[in-house]
C-alpha cells in the first residue's frame, strides 16, 4: 500500500489474477472516488463509467474461465484526451473537434487492453498539448488535487491530476517538451518521458510530430515501469518507432546506484526556487549516500533549448494542424463558400494559445524567415544533442528539478506566455534530443506542495534512470 | 515558329503508381470506385493516423529512375502545405530538396537527348467534384470531394529545359510514356489521368541569350494539346514582347476547346508552401543491393527494343523509313515480342512487322495477350503460300477476337485452302480470254504499264477465286505464260 492509502497497480493485477478481487470490484472503487471529488478537481473531460464495466466484466469473465487476462489485469487507467479511442469522444480539449469519435484506437489503447486494462475516461489537457497549467482546455481547467487554487501543470494535466486523486492507479500523457514530467512533479506522482521512438504515436494527435512521445504516470517507479512495458515496443503503423523489441525495465529497477556516476545539471538549477535546489542538493547527497558518485556539471547548450523549442514545436504544430479545417470531422462553421468555412472553423474551432502557436510557426517556416528561425533552431538542436552527447561521455545520468518552483496558482501565468513557457526549461532539451526522463517526487517545498526530481539519461536509458527514481524514491519521505 | 524567336521548353509529368495499395497506407490503389470507399484514418489524414511508406512504390519509382539514367540516391520526405478540401491534411507528403532520382536524361527517337533533372515521389490528392446549380433561392453550389485517390503514389519527372519545339515535346513525352510503361510502373494513360504533364515555356531572340521569363500551362490532357498549347502560349509571349510589353511568371490554364491559354495564378499570389522535413517518416536511403535488384528486373526500354526489331532488317541493308515508322508503332504497342518470335521462327522480318504494325495493332489489346505461336503459325502459312495474304489477315482478325486458337483450323472453317495450280491456271485463262487487249498490251507494254495489268488482272481472278488465290501465285502464272 502506498500513502495514500491506495493499492498499486502490481498489486491489483496481481489480485485480479489470482481471483482474489475482482475487476468489478476495483473499478467501483475508483469510480467512487472520482465521484467524490471530480467536482472540485476536473481531472476528466469524460469518464466511460459504463464501457470500464464492461470491461471488467469482461477481464472477470477471462480470469473465471481459467485465463490470465495480462500484466493490468483489471488495472482502471486514466487516458489523455488526445489519444484516440474507437468510438469515444476525442477532442484533445478543443472546441474545433467537439462530437469527434475517432473509428479506430491508438496502438498503446490497443496494448493497454491486450495486457488487461481498463480505460476509465479520458483526461483533461492543455488544448492540442499546448500550455503547462491545463488552463488553454476549452472544458476549464483542471485543480491540483494538493491545493485546488493551484493548477496541476500541463500539458496533461488531468492525467497527472487523476492518479494524485486517486481516481485511477495509472495514466498516460504525452510528453513534448515536459507535459508529462512537469505536472507529474506539480502533482507528487511518477512521470516517465520515454526514448522517442519506443512509445508507437500511432493514434496520438499530433502537436510536434519530432518531439511528441507517450508515456506513463503512475504512484510509484514501478508501476510507471510497469505500464511502460506494456505500452513500449515496436509499431509497425509509426515508421518513427524503433526497431527494438517491448521494454522490460521493470526487472532492472532494484539494482541501485552504486558506482553510478551521477550528474548535477548546473544550468537547471539556475532560475529554479530556492526550496526546489535545496530538494534538488538533498536527492544528489541520498545518491551519494547510496553509493553513486555525484558531481555537478555543465552544459551550457541546454540553456538554448527552450528558444529552439519554441521555434520547432509551433513549426511543426502549424502544419499538424493545418487539418482541422472542417471540411471532414468535427467542429464546421457553415459559410458560403470552401475559404470562409474553413476560415470561420479555425477562428471560432481553436482557443488563444492554439492560434498563437499556428501564428508563430507558419512566420517560422515561410520564405525569407525560415532560415534565420526554424533552420536556426534545427542547428541548436543538434548542438544541444552534441552537449549531452559530451556530459554522457562522463555521467551514467544527469539530475536536477523537473520544474522551477512548486504548483503555481491558478492564473498566476495565463497572461504571460512567457512565464508560462518557462516552467518548461528544465524540461525542454530532453525532448530535443530525444533522450527519456523522469520525474519523481522528493519532498515538498516551503509551501508544502511536491517537489519532483528529474533523472535524465542518453537513448535507451529508461532501466537505468528508473533505477535512481526508485532510490530517490524510497528516500525522499523527509521534508 | 516565328522567325528570330527561340522557344525553351521543359515539361513535368506526373505518373501515377500502378501498385495495389496506396504510398502510405494499406488502402486499394482503385480510385474508379464508389466514391470514399478506399479509404482508412491515414489516407484522410484523421488525426492521430501516421504515414508508412510502400516498398513496392519505392521499387517502381527506383525502377523509372533506372530507365531515366537517374542516380538513385538517399532522400528524404517534406511536407507542402496548403489548404485545399481534397488536400486530407491540408499538406501534401512530397520529396523536396533530396529526391530518389537526379541527374538523368531521355534520348529521343531521333538521338535528341533530354536532360532529367529528378524523379521524386509523392502522393496524389483526393478528387474534387463541383455540383451546378441547385435551382434553390441562392442558387448554391456544392462540392464533393472522393478522397479513393488521396495517397496513391505519384513519381514526378521533371525534365531540363532542354526542348526548343513543340515537335521535340511532344516525342519527349511519347517516349516518356513508353518508358514509363515498359518499367511496368505506369499504364501511362494521359486522357485517364495516370499521366499529367505540366509545361513550362519561355522565348528569347537566340539561343545566346538568357532564358525568358516562364509561364507554366496546366491542364494538358493529350500529346496534341501539349504541342498546341506550347506554340500558342510561345506566340503569346512573343507578341507581348514584340509590342513592348513583359511577360508575368504565371500559371496559365490551357482551355482544348478554346485553343488559348489563360491565367489561373501570378508569381506575387504563389503559394508558400513552407516546405519541411516530413517528421513522420524516416530517409529513405535505398542500399545498393536493392538499387541492383531493381535494376537488373527490369526489362529491356523502348529504345533497345526499337534497335532489337531494326537489327531483324541488319541482313536486308536495314529499314526503310516507312518501316522505321512501323518499329515505332509496334514497340509504342508493346507488340514487339509477336515480331521477335515470328522472325526467330525463319518467317521474313518485313513480312512479321507489316502484319503486326498493320493489322495486329488494329487490336492492341487483344495481340499483346495472342499466344506467339499462333502468330508465328499463321505467317508461316501465309508465307508457305496456304493462304493469300487476304485470308491470312481475315484469320488473323479472327484469332485476335477470339483471344487465340489454331490458325490452320481456322483456316478450314473459313474454307480457305490454297487454290490448286489447275484452278489458278484456269481462272487465269478465263479472265485473259475475256479480256484479249489488256492481254496483248500486256505482253508488249512498258514497265508501268505492265505493273498496272498485272494489277488489273489479279484483280480479276481474286473476284472470280472470291479472294482465295494468292496474288503472288497470279502474277507468276501470267509472267508465266507471257514468256
Ligand atoms: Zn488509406
Amino acid at each position: 500500500m502506498s500513502p495514500t492509502g491506495l493499492g498499486d497497480a502490481a498489486a491489483l493485477a496481481d489480485g485480479v489474477r489470482s481471483g482474489g478481487v475482482s475487476a468489478a470490484e476495483v473499478l467501483e472503487g475508483y469510480l467512487d472516488r472520482i465521484d467524490a471529488r471530480e467536482g472540485e478537481i476536473h481531472a476528466f473531460n469524460l469518464v466511460t463509467a459504463e464501457e470500464a464495466r464492461q470491461a471488467a466484466r469482461a477481464v472477470d469473465a477471462r480470469v473465471a474461465a481459467g485465463e490470465d487476462p495480462g500484466p493490468l489485469a483489471g488495472v482502471p487507467v486514466a487516458l489523455k484526451d488526445n489519444l484516440c479511442t474507437r468510438g469515444v469522444a476525442t477532442t484533445c480539449s478543443s472546441r474545433i473537434l467537439e462530437g469527434w469519435q475517432p473509428p479506430y484506437d491508438a496502438t498503446v489503447v490497443t496494448r493497454l487492453a491486450a495486457a488487461g486494462a481498463v480505460a476509465i475516461g479520458k483526461t483533461n489537457m492543455d488544448e492540442f498539448a499546448m500550455g503547462s497549467s491545463t488552463e488553454t482546455s476549452a472544458t476549464g481547467p483542471t485543480r491540483n488535487p494538493h491545493d485546488t487554487s493551484r493548477v496541476p501543470g500541463g500539458s496533461s494535466g488531468g492525467s497527472a491530476a487523476a492518479v494524485a486523486a486517486g481516481f485511477a492507479p495509472l495514466a498516460l500523457g504525452s510528453d513534448t517538451g515536459g507535459s508529462i514530467r512537469q505536472p507529474a512533479a506539480l502533482c507528487g506522482v511518477v512521470g516517465l518521458k520515454p526514448t522517442y521512438g519506443t512509445v508507437s504515436r500511432y493514434g496520438l494527435i499530433a502537436f510536434a510530430s519530432s518531439l511528441d512521445q507517450i508515456g506513463p504516470f503512475a504512484r510509484t517507479v514501478a508501476d510507471a515501469a510497469l505500464l511502460f512495458d506494456v505500452i513500449g515496443g515496436h509499431d509497425p503503423a509509426d515508421s518513427t518507432s524503433l526497431e527494438r523489441p517491448a521494454p522490460a525495465i521493470t526487472s532492472v529497477l532494484d539494482r541501485g546506484v552504486e558506482g553510478l556516476r551521477v550528474g548535477i545539471l548546473s544550468e537547471h538549477l539556475d532560475g529554479a526556487a530556492a526550496d526546489v535546489v535545496a530538494r534538488t542538493r538533498m536527492a544528489a547527497d541520498v545518491l551519494a549516500g547510496s553509493g553513486a558518485t555525484v558531481e555537478e556539471v555543465s552544459v551550457p547548450e541546454v540553456k538554448l533549448g527552450l528558444s529552439a523549442y519554441y521555434l520547432i514545436a509551433p513549426g511543426e504544430a502549424s502544419s499538424n494542424l493545418a487539418r482541422y479545417d472542417g471540411v471532414r470531422y468535427g467542429r464546421r462553421v457553415a459559410a458560403e463558400d470552401t475559404v470562409t468555412m474553413m476560415t470561420q472553423t479555425r477562428s471560432q474551432g481553436f482557443g488563444a494559445e492554439v492560434k498563437r502557436r499556428i501564428m508563430l510557426g507558419t512566420y517560422v517556416l515561410s520564405a525569407g524567415y525560415m532560415d534565420a528561425y526554424y533552420n536556426q533552431a534545427l542547428r541548436v538542436r543538434s548542438m544541444i544533442i552534441e552537449g549531452f552527447a559530451r556530459a554522457y561521455g562522463t555521467f551514467d545520468v544527469l539530475l536536477g528539478p523537473t520544474a522551477p518552483t512548486t504548483a503555481f496558482a491558478l492564473g498566476a501565468k495565463t497572461e504571460d506566455p512567457l512565464a508560462m513557457y518557462l516552467s518548461d526549461v528544465c524540461t525542454i532539451p530532453t525532448n530535443l534530443a530525444g533522450h527519456p526522463a523522469v520525474s519523481v517526487p522528493f519532498g515538498v517545498g516551503d509551501d508544502g506542495l511536491p517537489i519532483g526530481i528529474q533523472i535524465l539519461g542518453p537513448a535507451l536509458s529508461e532501466g537505468t534512470i528508473m533505477q535512481v527514481a526508485t532510490v530517490l524514491e524510497a528516500n525522499g519521505g523527509v521534508s | 515558329m516565328k522567325d528570330g524567336w527561340v522557344m525553351v521548353i521543359g515539361l513535368e509529368v506526373h505518373c501515377e503508381l500502378k501498385t495495389a495499395t496506396k504510398l502510405f497506407c494499406g488502402c486499394p490503389n482503385l480510385f474508379g470506385d464508389e466514391p470514399n470507399t478506399n479509404i482508412c484514418p491515414v489516407c484522410l489524414g484523421l488525426p492521430g493516423s501516421l504515414p508508412v511508406l510502400n516498398e513496392r512504390a519505392v521499387e517502381m519509382a527506383m525502377a523509372i529512375g533506372t530507365a531515366l539514367n537517374c542516380e538513385i540516391r538517399p532522400s528524404t520526405f517534406h511536407r507542402k502545405n496548403y489548404f485545399y478540401p481534397d488536400q486530407a491534411k491540408d499538406y501534401q507528403i512530397s520529396q523536396y530538396d533530396e529526391p530518389l532520382n537526379a541527374n538523368g536524361y531521355l534520348v529521343l527517337p531521333d538521338g535528341f537527348r533530354v536532360g532529367i533533372e529528378r524523379a521524386h515521389m509523392e502522393e496524389d490528392t483526393g478528387k474534387t467534384s463541383h455540383a451546378g446549380t441547385s435551382g434553390r433561392i441562392h442558387g448554391a453550389d456544392y462540392s464533393l470531394v472522393d478522397y479513393n485517390r488521396s495517397g496513391v503514389p505519384l513519381v514526378e519527372i521533371v525534365s531540363g529545359p532542354d526542348m526548343r519545339t513543340g515537335e521535340q515535346a511532344r516525342a519527349y513525352v511519347t517516349e516518356l510514356r513508353a518508358i514509363l510503361v515498359a518499367t511496368g510502373a505506369s499504364d501511362g494513360k494521359m486522357e485517364e489521368g495516370s499521366m499529367r504533364v505540366d509545361a513550362n515555356v519561355s522565348v528569347r531572340r537566340s539561343e545566346d541569350e538568357p532564358f525568358g521569363t516562364r509561364c507554366e500551362i496546366k491542364n494538358l490532357n493529350s500529346v496534341r494539346s501539349l504541342g498546341r498549347a506550347i506554340e500558342y502560349e510561345a506566340e503569346r509571349q512573343i507578341a507581348l514582347i514584340e509590342s513592348g510589353e513583359s511577360v508575368v511568371q504565371q500559371t496559365r490554364h490551357w482551355d482544348e476547346d478554346a485553343g488559348r491559354t489563360s491565367a489561373l495564378r501570378s508569381k506575387e499570389e504563389a503559394y508558400d508552401y513552407r516546405y519541411f522535413l516530413e517528421p513522420d517518416l524516416v530517409p529513405l536511403v535505398p542500399d545498393a543491393e536493392w538499387i541492383d535488384r531493381v535494376a537488373s528486373s527490369l526489362d529491356p526500354m523502348p529504345a533497345a527494343r526499337r534497335a532489337a526489331l531494326v537489327d531483324l532488317f541488319a541482313t536486308d541493308g536495314g529499314v526503310s523509313d516507312a518501316q522505321q515508322d512501323l518499329v515505332t508503332t509496334v514497340v509504342d504497342l508493346s507488340l514487339d515480342p509477336l515480331v521477335i518470335a515470328a522472325a526467330s521462327a525463319g518467317v521474313a522480318p518485313s513480312l512479321a512487322l507489316a502484319r503486326t504494325a498493320n493489322e495486329a495493332a488494329k487490336s492492341a489489346e487483344a495481340a499483346g495477350r495472342l499466344d506467339p505461336a499462333s502468330f508465328v503459325a499463321l505467317l508461316a502459312l501465309e508465307e508457305s503460300g496456304a493462304l493469300t495474304a487476304t485470308q491470312a489477315k481475315t484469320v488473323l482478325a479472327e484469332l485476335l477476337e477470339a483471344g487465340g486458337g489454331d490458325p490452320a483450323a481456322i483456316a478450314k472453317a473459313r474454307g480457305f485452302e490454297a487454290m490448286s495450280t489447275d484452278s489458278l491456271a484456269a481462272a487465269v485463262s478465263e479472265a485473259i480470254d475475256a479480256h484479249p487487249d489488256e492481254w496483248s498490251r500486256f505482253c508488249q507494254g512498258d514497265e508501268k504499264d505492265e505493273k498496272k495489268l498485272t494489277g488489273f488482272f489479279t484483280g480479276l481472278v481474286m473476284k472470280a477465286t472470291k479472294g482465295q488465290a494468292d496474288g503472288k501465285a497470279v502474277a507468276a502464272e501470267l509472267q508465266r505464260r507471257r514468256g
